[in-house]
């Protein structure tokens, strides 16, 4: 296939086609496995790939339309999920070696909406472990690679979902966002990924990180199909307190209706790097930006500048809050109770088990930011970092709370300061990489939805690779943040593009 | 802005063992040098003006709901026993914690 091979259908498309007969489940899962097969080895998106069972569901799917059954709004769709969401069949592993083995008892309740609206799991995707980090290198399976230039990376930590979207392996997959796990993966491969709300989606079946921050979101090369994903995956489960009590809705239906009036407010500080000290933004991050603001004044909207004056301090106040929850989250892999188990010595103690285990089970990220969450919780030190951090994150909540009570309908930013890095690039420096995370954190801190989509392309050593802006609108507020997404793909005409073919070592 | 104090090897080692984590001899300079990077990097946050501001713990606006208190099935306990690493039945075997078993 070429890069002008036809795009492949989206998920609203295939499943129309497979409930209107015009395809079958089985041509659908079978198409998606072969694209899997042919660009897997290279590109490392997916870590498991259940081929026998997909085509057994979506036979038996075929069977049930055939036999006059209802076809759900996802019939026949194939379906990618992060590695960090459990399934009750193959094994659920956060790409770390603790959990190599483990085989989940049950299937995360997002997961499972999807199947049961017709969606078909084909495989599970890679991540960095644990979901910690921004570029889907900290994997026990090896980095994920850009579909856009294999020598970079996909972003992270959901760079599989992203790179397999991208690459038109599936139409639709399953990520979660605890710092811009979902946005800045969906920036760095050009394909559309949504952050809903904190409480929108349940987690039940989701490998907690942080849980004041963790949330569930799709990836689509569409607004429209993360609109429908979010209408199925979206509502109350018994299962997960934290998940909201709100009415369900359809989130798709009302898509072509612009928000009008429309107010979009860009912050100063996305303007200049958002970080004191910090690089600025690469220039065709500035360019994608203003390119994004320019198509909806075109179409009428105002555009207008705001401050959010604690922005730059994001990123401080989320990695002392991230990691200090990921500590406690993770305290619960003693080597007991399921994982990995380190080999016992002659006279070994409990606490010896505890902490063998741990060591040889978790990666080195995973390690420094267990021993960063201990010591900003420990005695002596939690007022000074983990109380300080929280006072700061009501703040940052609050200069968004201002934008929106001025009247702005969505604050648009970048997805990151600059495009894709190089494998390796940044491996060495935690710091750098933290960094990265400067425009995603902040929304994960005020509990916002945001939904990330292509912008335009930065050219790196003669290849064209994706730059990703955001939307992010208040509380809830998903249903005119994906009419006003959904204006912004059609205006910039970048929507439904997937990664090109041809090898690109 | 002041400067983190820098942690000492001594600190370094008493936080891997809170965490429950071995950190050999050979690297605990480095564990240090990275975690002053870090910590030395949230300083800023000493910049901010947050005397009287209330910790944000969670941003959902959602007070707790109780559920109905109605019976349903969970797990069976031998399959939550095979999860883990070393079982037989229901039981979970683990290294002696009473008497001689060490200090756990």
């Amino acid at each position: 296939m070429s890069a002008d091979a036809p795009t492949p259908p989206t998920a609203l498309d295939l499943a129309a086609a497979v409930r209107d007969g015009r395809t079958t489940a089985e041509r659908a899962v079978r198409d998606a496995l072969d694209r899997i097969d042919a660009l897997n080895p290279r590109l490392n998106a997916f870590v498991q790939v259940f081929a026998e069972r997909a085509i057994d569901d979506a036979r038996a799917l075929d069977a049930r339309l055939r036999a006059g059954g209802r076809a759900g709004p996802l019939a026949g769709v194939p379906v990618a999920v992060k590695d960090n969401l459990c399934l009750a069949h193959g094994r659920t592993t956060c790409a770390s070696r603790m959990l190599e083995a483990y085989e989940s008892p049950f299937t995360a309740t997002a997961v499972q909406r999807l199947i049961d609206a017709g969606a078909i799991v084909v495989g599970k995707t890679n991540l960095d472990e644990f979901a910690m980090g921004s570029s889907c290198e900290f994997s026990v399976f090896g980095p994920t690679r850009n579909p856009w230039d294999e020598s970079r990376v996909p972003g992270g930590s959901s760079g599989g979902s992203a790179a397999a979207v991208a690459a038109g392996m599936v139409p639709l997959a399953l990520g979660s966002d605890t710092g811009g796990s979902i946005r800045q993966p969906a920036g760095f491969c050009g394909v559309v990924g949504m952050k809903p709300t904190y409480g929108r989606i349940s987690r039940w079946g989701l490998v907690a990180f942080a849980s004041s921050l963790d949330q569930v979101g799709p990836f689509a090369r569409t607004v429209g199909d993360c609109a429908l994903a979010l209408s199925i995956m979206a509502g109350r489960d018994p299962l997960d307190a934290t998940c909201c009590d709100r009415p369900a809705e359809d989130f798709a239906a009302r898509l072509d209706e612009p928000v009008r009036p429309l107010r979009i407010a860009i912050p100063r500080q996305a303007r200049g790097g958002g970080v004191e000290g910090g690089g600025g933004n690469h220039a065709a991050v500035g360019a994608a930006l203003e390119a994004a603001a320019a198509a909806l004044a075109e179409r009428g909207a105002e555009v207008v500048e705001v401050d959010l004056p604690h922005a730059e301090h994001a990123v401080a106040a989320y990695y002392i809050v991230a990691a200090a929850e990921a500590s406690a989250n993770l305290a619960r892999f003693d080597g007991v109770r399921y994982g990995r188990r380190a080999a016992l010595r002659e006279g070994d103690s409990l606490e010896d088990l505890y902490r063998r285990s741990r060591t040889e089970g978790f990666g080195e990220e995973v390690r420094r930011r267990i021993l960063l969450g201990t010591h900003v919780l420990s005695s002596g030190y939690q007022d000074r970092y983990y109380l300080t951090a929280l006072r700061a994150r009501r703040r940052i909540k609050e200069d968004f709370d201002r934008a929106f009570e001025a009247g702005a309908s969505a604050v648009l930013m970048p997805t990151s300061p600059a495009p894709p890095f190089r494998l390796g690039e940044k491996t060495d420096d935690p710091l750098a990489l933290y960094l990265e995370d400067v425009y995603t954190v902040g929304v994960n801190l005020a509990g916002l939805p945001a939904i990330a989509l292509p912008a335009g392309t930065a050219m790196l050593d003669g290849r064209a690779l994706p730059v990703g802006v955001q939307l992010i609108a208040p509380a809830f507020g998903e249903a005119r943040l994906l009419r006003i997404a959904h204006e912004l793909e059609a205006a910039l005409a970048f929507n439904a593009r997937h990664a090109p073919d041809e090898p690109r070592p | 802005m002041a400067d983190a104090p820098r942690l000492t090897p001594e600190q370094v080692r008493k936080v891997a063992r809170l965490a429950r984590l071995d950190l050999p001899d050979d690297q605990v300079a480095r564990a240090a040098e990275r975690l002053d990077a870090v910590l030395g990097y949230v300083e800023r946050l000493a910049a901010l003006d947050l005397d009287g501001v209330e910790p944000l713990t969670h941003v959902g606006g959602e007070v707790n709901r109780l559920d109905d208190d109605v019976p349903a099935a969970t797990l069976p306990p031998e399959a939550v026993a095979r999860l883990a690493p070393e079982s037989f039945g229901p039981f979970i075997r683990v290294p002696k914690v009473i008497g001689d078993g060490g200090n756990a």
